[in-house]
């Protein structure tokens, strides 16, 4: 497998605080249709809908975060992912996006089948739990890793499908999903080799070829 | 803010049921200005027993509006920014031709010979009241409970001329549990002698039959959590149980106050004719299904329930959402944690302001 990037600068401004959203705002083409699961307060949408001129829409479970998202303009609706595109006709967005929000669905796969029946593309966005610092911690530790990307107590993570580079890699070839393009990032920084091990946030730009 | 209200006199309404009505009257409020591109238009739609009269003060009667909370300069309508209109249903009481209203054939009033309204002929005659002040297209029509219905008909039957919809604690049809609630106050005010088939003008008024219908009106638009805060069990102005059939508890004289309330200020006739109209509203009407009747919405959507809200429930607004869903429309919704039950939409308004301001200032944007 090739890390193959987009950009040859090996760093990635960082878009309201967050590399991958970085990333997300360079692939989505202006004037499109976006969806976005698991779009929490409705920040990047916001911020496509500005920048992009696109047609933004979000999904999002905390009605607290519905609320400020609505209230910045963008349309939410307050819903579970997992059964939240089923309502969609098919191929009604231009993108949809899931950032950081696949590992904490119930039903990860059917999620991207969905996401691909409802989108053209699909952008995935998720921590890579193959990083060298999540296999130490738990080598050391003996517990569940605790990392900069997986801060949280096992009790207390929303996380609840761990998965690495080579799990999508495998996933999205038995799915026969095409990846078109794949990023890996550790901070802002873009890593280009053994991306399983050196990359702490993956983003995948995915088709049904 | 002192407002007056406005009457408005037109020929002729063609109703739904096949009758029309000649002539007919539309009282009306606004609030704010009309701006030169007439694109700022807002339409509040009253509930059940609301009326015109949704902010400011009246000159009248010296009471805020229904919704003055919500509309106001710097309020959620901006009337700064908006120019607002709410005007009093057909069939209501309250300006608007209704069964009180003087039938031109007779000179008497129409009583039980006023012929049975729909939501959509409610929306039909807002249509031509907007139509005679000149505007062909509103940024927003707004509303909860029965004014919900009506803001869900204006997008459904005039498509092209809503921009938005807001519809909140609301349904696209009665369930047999609402039914039900509006058949016992329709039995209430019949079955009391002094209805004497709806003509009691100049008489003495159904006042029993209405307050009871009012008093199980009100337990609808609580919760339960709401009542056990509001009155629990405690006693009304005594230390012990009277032993007879006098007010002992707190919910007993607040349900008997607002009933006897509300006889003062409402027909008991516009209470059966929209009680009426609200349980044959369907938006699916004729088609298969609600994304059927959907196809032609334009609007952008934003759709609010509230947790505690038992007579209008989430699931209802869920419906709704997932049709729009399903033809694509632009729809935002939210649950809002709320234990005012019903109520909610006119009491809790704090979480409503933020995003009812939001929404309309990102449609207000994209409209310029």
């Amino acid at each position: 497998m090739s890390a193959q990037t987009g950009r040859k600068q090996a760093f990635v401004r960082e878009l309201l605080g967050r590399s991958d959203y970085a990333i997300i705002g360079e692939i989505v083409e202006p004037q499109t249709k976006v969806l976005d699961l698991g779009c929490g307060e409705g920040e990047l949408l916001e911020w496509l809908a500005q920048t992009k001129g696109v047609d933004a829409r979000g999904v999002e479970i905390s009605s607290a975060k519905v609320q400020r998202a609505i209230a910045r303009g963008v349309s939410v609706f307050q819903s579970d992912i997992d059964d939240g595109l089923s309502g969609y006709p098919d191929q009604a967005f231009d993108y949809v996006i899931l950032s950081q929000t696949l590992q904490e669905t119930r039903h990860p796969r059917q999620v991207l089948r969905e996401m691909l029946r409802v989108g053209r593309r699909g952008i995935v966005a998720f921590p890579n739990f193959g990083h060298w610092r999540v296999r130490v911690s738990m080598l050391t530790s003996g517990g569940a890793p605790r990392t900069r990307l997986f801060p949280y107590e096992w009790y207390e993570s929303p996380n609840i499908h761990f998965l690495t580079v080579h799990d999508f890699e495998n996933l999205a070839a038995l799915e026969g999903i095409q990846v078109d393009r794949r990023y890996f990032l550790a901070g802002s920084r873009k890593v280009r080799t053994l991306p399983n091990l050196m990359a702490e946030v993956a983003v995948y730009l995915v088709s049904r070829g | 803010m002192i407002v007056t209200a406005n009457t408005l006199r037109f020929d002729s309404l063609s109703l739904d049921s096949g009758a029309t009505l000649s002539p007919v009257e539309v009282t009306y409020e606004s609030y704010g200005e009309l701006n030169a591109a007439k694109s700022n238009t807002i339409l509040v739609l009253h509930a059940f027993s609301g009326d015109a009269h949704a902010a400011g003060i009246s000159p009248e009667t010296g009471q805020p509006g229904w919704w003055d909370n919500m509309i106001g300069p710097g309020k959620a309508y901006d009337t700064n920014k908006y120019f607002v209109i709410c005007s009093n249903v057909l069939g209501g009481c309250r300006g608007t031709t209704g069964p009180s209203s003087i039938h031109p054939a007779t000179g008497c009033p129409y009583g039980m010979s006023f012929p049975v309204i729909t939501i959509g002929d409610m929306v039909r005659l807002q249509a031509m009241l907007l139509d005679a002040l000149g505007i062909e297209r509103v940024l927003a029509v707004t509303g909860g409970s029965m004014g919900g219905m009506q803001a869900l008909e204006w997008a459904v039957a005039y498509p092209a001329r809503v921009v938005a919809a807001i519809p909140i604690a609301t349904t696209t049809r009665h369930s047999a549990q609402q039914i039900a609630f509006n058949e016992v106050g329709r039995q209430a005010i019949m079955a009391d002698p002094h209805w004497n088939a709806g003509n009691f003008y100049g008489q003495e008024l159904p006042g029993r039959g209405l307050a009871v219908a009012r008093m199980v009106g009100h337990i609808t638009y609580m919760s339960d959590d709401s009542m056990r805060e509001k009155f629990g069990r405690r006693l009304r102005g005594k230390e012990a149980f009277g032993f007879d059939f006098e007010v002992d508890f707190e919910v007993e004289s607040y349900l008997r106050y607002r009933g006897n309330q509300f006889v003062g200020r409402f027909d008991a006739n516009s209470y059966l004719y929209i009680s009426k109209a609200m349980d044959y509203f369907d938006l699916t009407n004729g088609n298969r299904s609600l994304a059927g009747a959907l196809e032609a919405v334009q609007a952008r959507f934003l759709v609010i329930s509230f947790s505690s809200d038992w007579l209008y429930p989430s699931y209802q607004s869920q419906e709704l959402v997932r049709a729009l869903r399903s033809r694509n429309c632009d729809v935002a919704y939210v649950e809002l944690e709320s234990n005012y039950g019903h109520d909610s939409f006119l009491v809790d308004v704090a979480e409503q302001s933020s995003l009812v301001r939001g929404f309309l200032a990102s449609t207000f944007e994209k409209l310029s």
